[in-house]
């Protein structure tokens, strides 16, 4: 029961001089030697691989497998097609999050379900507390399961000859069964950098083997493997919301920038949709906003206050030194009347009131 | 990586007592591994006044941030300039390029300053 959790690339890391840290009660990788800039940079303009085994999976199966997940979750799940993928959440009644999580359409009768590591209990528990009613079977497949993201701008080059599927043909948010150096894989056009790139889902014995294979042959065209400092840093200047930050069992679905995860016309009934109802016609109080600050030395972090004369009206959810962007950028709760882009709020950094300026996300787009 | 003719405290701050009264002063090889990219050091101004123990800055990096100690007492001479187009030097170099701060000392070198052997003690204690 006790003891920090560890992927099966474990080893692999260590023997690549990462930084371990403890991530939710997981033993991974903050960085390796190059360092977080240099990943970050890597991820932007090559390519980097990262071991996300730490992710939970679980799969809902039956012939209610759509009825129940219409129901569970807000975004329109019947608008998938088999190989496809959205991006959802499990909301409580009141509108504010279990988690967020991709969905992936296997056949019509079945769909994975992928979760944050830290809330894998919690969210299987949740998916089997409301069961009831619905001809599913959900199981939690997390520990046979490995997961790498391989994301840059030559991370197709590099995962092509390793693999029979044809990569050309995978558009964003698909994904499909193949093997990937021999081994059986899921593979989808998918990751949390704002970059192109593929996550790889394969058996978790079989993990060295693929995350080997990959940096042999990205390494000659500069693949590096990355931590969790760059993938903090490549989601935020893309202004993907992290659980625990941007999102959590206190701030809705709305408030956080996702209302178009929402589909309040789907055809379903699904939990939380009266609450969202209600705070749309009420109006929001607060929302999450983009912003910068201007002197190098003004560094926002995750929990700092936004004030006003003094007072806490709001907070930092995630902030910090962009390479891409280059500038110290974040992202806070404030009041809806202060959201507005162009718009000056007070961050308290320290003790020091400092000037931010709300600006329009995401902070860095790629070019297509 | 912890250099025999510095002195260093339990804060990973290192300094450099020179014959002439003056000290330099850095953070630890272990302080920069720990902070990983360095993106900021925020530093006092010429001529002020440090007392031992007090808080006198910051340093930024990508992922977090810490607090400077001063490890003895005494008035700010000179800044590292070119740790701000540079802060990359405080992992670069962290006992050369990377150095923060001179000092001229006043009063006597506190007892709690820990010789390289016993720092890298500490150090090894810490990181697990």
């Amino acid at each position: 029961m006790s003891g920090i959790k560890k992927t099966p690339l474990n080893a692999a890391h260590r023997g690549l001089g990462a930084k371990m840290v403890d991530f939710g009660g997981w033993d991974m990788p903050v960085q390796y030697s190059a360092g977080i800039l240099a990943e970050h940079e890597a991820v932007r303009n090559k390519a980097g691989l990262f071991d996300v085994s730490h992710m939970g999976e679980l799969r809902v199966v039956g012939k209610d497998a759509l009825k129940y997940l219409q129901y569970l979750t807000p975004n329109d799940v019947s608008a998938l097609s088999i190989g496809q993928i959205h991006y959802t959440a499990f909301l409580y009644e009141n509108g504010t999050f279990v988690d967020d999580l991709l969905i992936y359409k296997e056949a019509e009768d079945e769909f994975l379900l992928v979760v944050n590591a830290g809330n894998i209990e919690k969210d299987f528990h949740w998916a089997l507390e409301h069961v009831k009613g619905f001809d599913v079977r959900v199981t939690n497949e997390s520990d046979a399961t490995a997961e790498v993201a391989l994301q840059g701008p030559l991370s197709e080059k590099i995962l092509q000859p390793l693999c029979d599927i044809p990569l050309c043909e995978m558009g964003y948010y698909y994904f499909r069964h193949g093997k990937v150096a021999g081994v059986p894989a899921l593979v989808s056009r998918t990751g949390y950098t704002g970059e192109d790139g593929f996550e790889v889902y394969v058996p978790a014995e079989a993990a060295e083997k693929v995350w080997h294979a990959i940096m042999d042959a990205g390494s000659p065209l500069g693949l590096i493997p990355a931590g969790l400092g760059a993938r903090n840093t490549l989601r935020l200047e893309c202004r993907m919301s992290l659980y625990g930050h941007e999102i959590n069992d206190t701030t809705n679905a709305l408030e956080a920038g996702l209302g178009w995860i929402v589909k309040m016309d789907k055809d379903a009934d699904f939990i939380g949709k009266k609450a969202l109802a209600y705070a749309k016609a009420q109006g929001l109080e607060r929302r999450v906003v983009g912003f910068r600050t201007a002197e190098k030395r003004d560094i926002a972090r995750d929990g700092m206050s936004v004030v006003q004369n003094g007072e806490r009206i709001g907070y930092v959810t995630s902030g910090g030194p962009c390479a891409t962007v280059g500038a110290n950028i974040g992202l806070a709760y404030v009041p809806v009347a202060m959201a507005a882009i162009g718009g000056k709020i007070q961050i308290d950094i320290r003790g020091r009131a400092v000037e931010a300026e709300i600006i329009p996300t995401p902070f860095y787009k790629r070019k297509k | 990586m912890y250099p025999a003719d510095l002195k260093y405290t339990k804060d990973h701050e290192w300094i450099k007592i020179q014959g002439d009264g003056t000290a330099l002063v850095g953070i630890t090889h272990y302080a920069q591994d720990a902070l990983g990219d360095v993106v900021f050091v925020d530093l006092p101004e010429v001529g002020d006044q440090l007392t031992h123990g007090d808080e006198f800055g910051t340093v930024e990096s990508v992922k977090t941030v810490s607090e400077l100690f001063a490890p003895i007492s005494g008035a700010v001479t000179e800044l590292n300039a070119s740790l701000t187009d540079h802060p990359e030097y405080v992992n670069e170099d962290p006992y050369g390029k990377g150095w923060m701060l001179k000092l001229q000392i006043s009063g006597a070198a506190q007892a709690d300053l820990l010789d390289a052997t016993a720092y890298e003690a500490l150090v090894g204690s810490e990181s697990h």
